[in-house]
């Protein structure tokens, strides 16, 4: 982190990047919140995407891979919609259209899954039942699960988790899940009260 | 084969650099009546065009990453980020730096009007009576000829011309100044107020360089917090739209955007009588006649503008018989720690854009402390809250699916992190000078970097991680971890890496101790001025650029007296 300019002087903008810390826990929905989300699903039922999106760079098996695993690492659940919605896919596609070198690891990646599941299983991934694609997930998904059998896969779902994720997070679905506000200009700054106590009355300052 | 063309014409003032030090010198001089010529290495400054404020992610094809994925292969086109104000690289396409091979160092550098002031954290901090007798207060480093005494005066035109934020706090390690109204604290920053004042560490409204009222003629901030992207309004000082564009409209004012200094001239007297460029447009050699010039290149350019600046009168380079200039090297010590703070989990969400950085920082605390096992301070820098999701958002993150999803969204905005910035005691070791073997591709001599942290530097970062990790448990919160390595001068920043380079050029009233005296004025050449971070005897935990512009306005002054009383 410290050799790396982006993350000195915005190591606060991407916080998130240093993460690796806490257990997940449940949500507090505010209802900011929960009006964005009301709003993100009405924006993305408006403005769904054309279904038949061609792929730049992928094949259509690869795609639709693609599109399962963006479902997969970042659902739709009651909060807002998930990758898919988001257009994880297509932005992974374009970006690796303009990039032979994220090209390879995507195809590579999407290759390695498919052989993995028809060595235990006899189907591609796309054409695995759902709890066979999970089981895999819960293995590649960590790095401590890594065996010389699994590194590559191990490898490639860390770069499928950051796309994914980046894409999710840089859209409008994926802010408004987070319930990012700013962006907008104000007369004066303030801090609401609400926040403010929440936060004292959870610290050792209570 | 570059051609040689040169004007007849006299230019009063030549200026070379467009930052904090030669915006400063432009604008000083400009209202003052006289006549500057300015040349800049790069492309003039078009905020409506260059500025991405307001830009969201996903307006962007490649969101920030870059046209064909570069960010994601560690081969970013960018300085810092896609969204940062431009214009400013690690690496300078066609104008390279060595450095030797025990040393580690990196030169950031600015190719546009404004220099590294369009994109800059905007922290406006004064240097302390101790900073300006350093020799006097402890032993180590060099006294600077000018007290704080001095400086004074010129730190409140400074602040009352760029506009900085502030309270009067009455701290030796803090001077006050000439502040607007500080921006309330967020929620996690008063939560880190509180965690100094059980840690007894005080913690203060932030100075920045940014407009919390409306000044001369620029108009308050809008809070979007996005100062470092460049402010279309200028509500956050750069010195292209703060000083220059309002030069450009005096008549005063001749811009050469695009010119590469190459070579100093001087006369038998050892009067600068030119000043040799490189047009880069159209590759030819330029050379332009003044009865003045002030270097504000920046504190490793300028030097190697005068380290190149040969001639039979300075064999050495000019202003250097005394063999100092490109000595004294020095940067910011630079070390950082954040974690996650459960208190702030779950945040009811709320826009804490601000102005861009921090609303509270840690000055130095501890000067009298006879415990601390090194010298000097740093201060501390505080960061977190809801910022814009950017890419790399959840690198690092493992597992997937629901649980990734609510963890992101618990922890947004939960997390706080603490940056040290430190003084460095010049030391021997640290020093740039012409690398004999590589030119750019202009042609000109190169520099190389010598630099070494010292123990001074070690022990402080030491101390620096055990103080955040102190206040993040303080907080209720878990640091990250990060081991200290075991050599402590790697876990310092980088060397250039905090982009605070200074004091290649420094002042000294023995010539033989430094080119430039007390005005920041050649001794061997005296219509040669230098205005960048160049002349200071010393990197104060205190960063430079509220002092460059301070000083600059000193020495801006005086050359304008001096030409009044026919000396320059």
């Amino acid at each position: 982190m410290s050799d790396n300019p982006l993350s000195r002087r915005e190591l606060l903008r991407n916080l998130g990047i240093s993460a690796a810390l806490a257990a997940p826990r449940a949500g507090l929905v505010s209802a900011q919140v929960a009006q964005h989300v009301h709003e993100a699903v009405a924006q993305e039922k408006t403005a769904a995407p054309k279904s038949e999106y061609a792929p730049k760079c992928f094949t259509a098996h690869e795609f639709k891979t693609l599109q399962r695993l963006s479902d997969l690492i970042i659902p739709a659940d009651d909060h807002s919609p998930g990758a898919l919605a988001a257009g994880a896919a297509e932005w992974i596609d374009y970006m690796a259209s303009n990039s032979p070198e994220l090209a390879q690891i995507f195809t590579g990646g999407f290759g390695w899954l498919d052989h993995h599941m028809q060595q235990h299983h006899a189907v591609d991934f796309i054409d695995a039942k759902p709890e066979q694609q999970v089981a895999l997930l819960d293995v590649i998904a960590y790095k401590k699960n890594e065996t010389p059998e699994n590194a590559p896969g191990i490898r490639f779902f860390s770069w499928a988790r950051n796309l994914v994720t980046d894409a999710y997070y840089t859209s409008p679905i994926g802010i408004k899940d987070l319930g990012y506000m700013g962006n907008s200009a104000m007369s004066e700054f303030h801090v609401p009260e609400e926040a403010l106590q929440y936060a004292l009355k959870r610290s050792p300052f209570a | 084969m570059l051609q040689i063309q040169r004007s007849p014409e006299v230019h009063d003032v030549v200026v070379i650099g467009s930052g904090a030090g030669g915006g400063t010198v432009v604008k000083v001089l400009t209202d003052l009546g006289i006549n500057v010529t300015l040349l800049e290495a790069g492309p003039m400054l078009n905020p409506a065009k260059d500025f991405k404020e307001h830009v969201w992610p996903y307006q962007v094809d490649h969101r920030g990453v870059g046209p064909h994925a570069e960010g994601y292969f560690g081969k970013s086109p960018w300085g810092f980020s896609y969204f940062t104000a431009p214009n400013g690289y690690w690496n300078v396409p066609g104008e390279p730096y060595t450095v030797a091979p025990d040393s580690k160092f990196r030169w950031f550098r600015s190719r546009i009007i404004g220099g590294r002031t369009n994109h800059y954290g905007r922290i406006s901090l004064r240097f302390s009576d101790y900073d300006f007798k350093p020799y006097s207060f402890d032993g180590l480093g060099t006294d600077w000829p000018v007290s704080y005494e001095e400086m004074s005066p010129y730190y409140d035109k400074a602040e009352e011309f760029i506009g900085v934020t502030g309270t009067k706090e009455g701290l030796r390690t803090a001077p006050d100044g000439k502040f607007l109204p500080p921006v309330a604290p967020r929620v996690h920053e008063t939560l880190i107020q509180k965690a100094c004042q059980k840690l007894n560490m005080p913690c203060v409204p932030s100075r920045m360089a940014m407009l919390t009222k409306p000044v001369h003629g620029r108009a308050a901030c809008h809070y979007c917090g996005q100062c470092g992207r460049g402010c279309q309004t200028a509500s956050a000082f750069s010195s292209s739209q703060a000083m220059i564009f309002p030069a450009m409209k005096t008549g005063k004012l001749r811009i050469i955007t695009g010119a590469m200094a190459r070579k100093l001239i001087t006369d038998d007297t050892g009067r600068v009588t030119a000043v040799s460029y490189v047009e880069k447009a159209t590759r030819s050699e330029k050379k332009i006649r003044c009865r003045a010039a002030v270097v504000a290149a920046s504190a490793c350019e300028s030097a190697r503008l005068l380290l190149n600046s040969q001639s039979t009168r300075f064999p050495n380079g000019l202003a250097n018989n005394s063999g100092m200039v490109g000595r004294n090297l020095t940067d910011t010590t630079g070390y950082d720690l954040g974690g996650f703070v459960p208190a702030l989990a779950d945040l009811p969400r709320h826009n804490c854009d601000g102005i861009d950085g921090m609303h509270v920082y840690i000055p130095w605390w501890l000067l009298d402390d006879k415990r601390k096992d090194f010298p000097r301070g740093y201060h501390i820098e505080v960061g977190g809250g809801f910022d814009m999701p950017q890419i790399g958002f959840a690198h690092g993150e493992e597992g997937y699916g629901s649980a990734l999803k609510s963890k992101m969204r618990a922890e947004y905005g939960a997390f706080v992190g603490f940056s040290g910035r430190g003084e460095m005691i010049p030391n021997a070791n640290s020093y740039c000078e012409i690398d004999p073997t590589t030119v750019d591709q202009w042609g000109i001599p190169v520099l190389r970097f010598h630099f070494r942290w010292s123990e001074h530097e070690s022990k402080q970062v030491r101390h620096m991680h055990e103080t955040f990790a102190a206040l993040i448990e303080a907080m209720g919160g878990k640091p990250e971890k990060k081991e200290i390595p075991e050599r402590g001068v790697d876990a310092v920043s980088i060397g250039g890496e905090i982009i605070h380079e200074a004091g290649t050029v420094r002042m000294h009233e023995d010539p033989k101790q430094g080119p430039l005296n007390r005005w920041c004025q050649a001794h061997e050449a005296e219509n040669l001025f230098v205005a960048d971070a160049a002349p200071f005897l010393g990197n104060p935990d205190k960063n430079v650029t509220l002092s460059i512009v301070a000083l600059a306005w000193r020495t801006a002054e005086h050359l304008a007296e001096e030409m009044r009383r026919g000396n320059v």
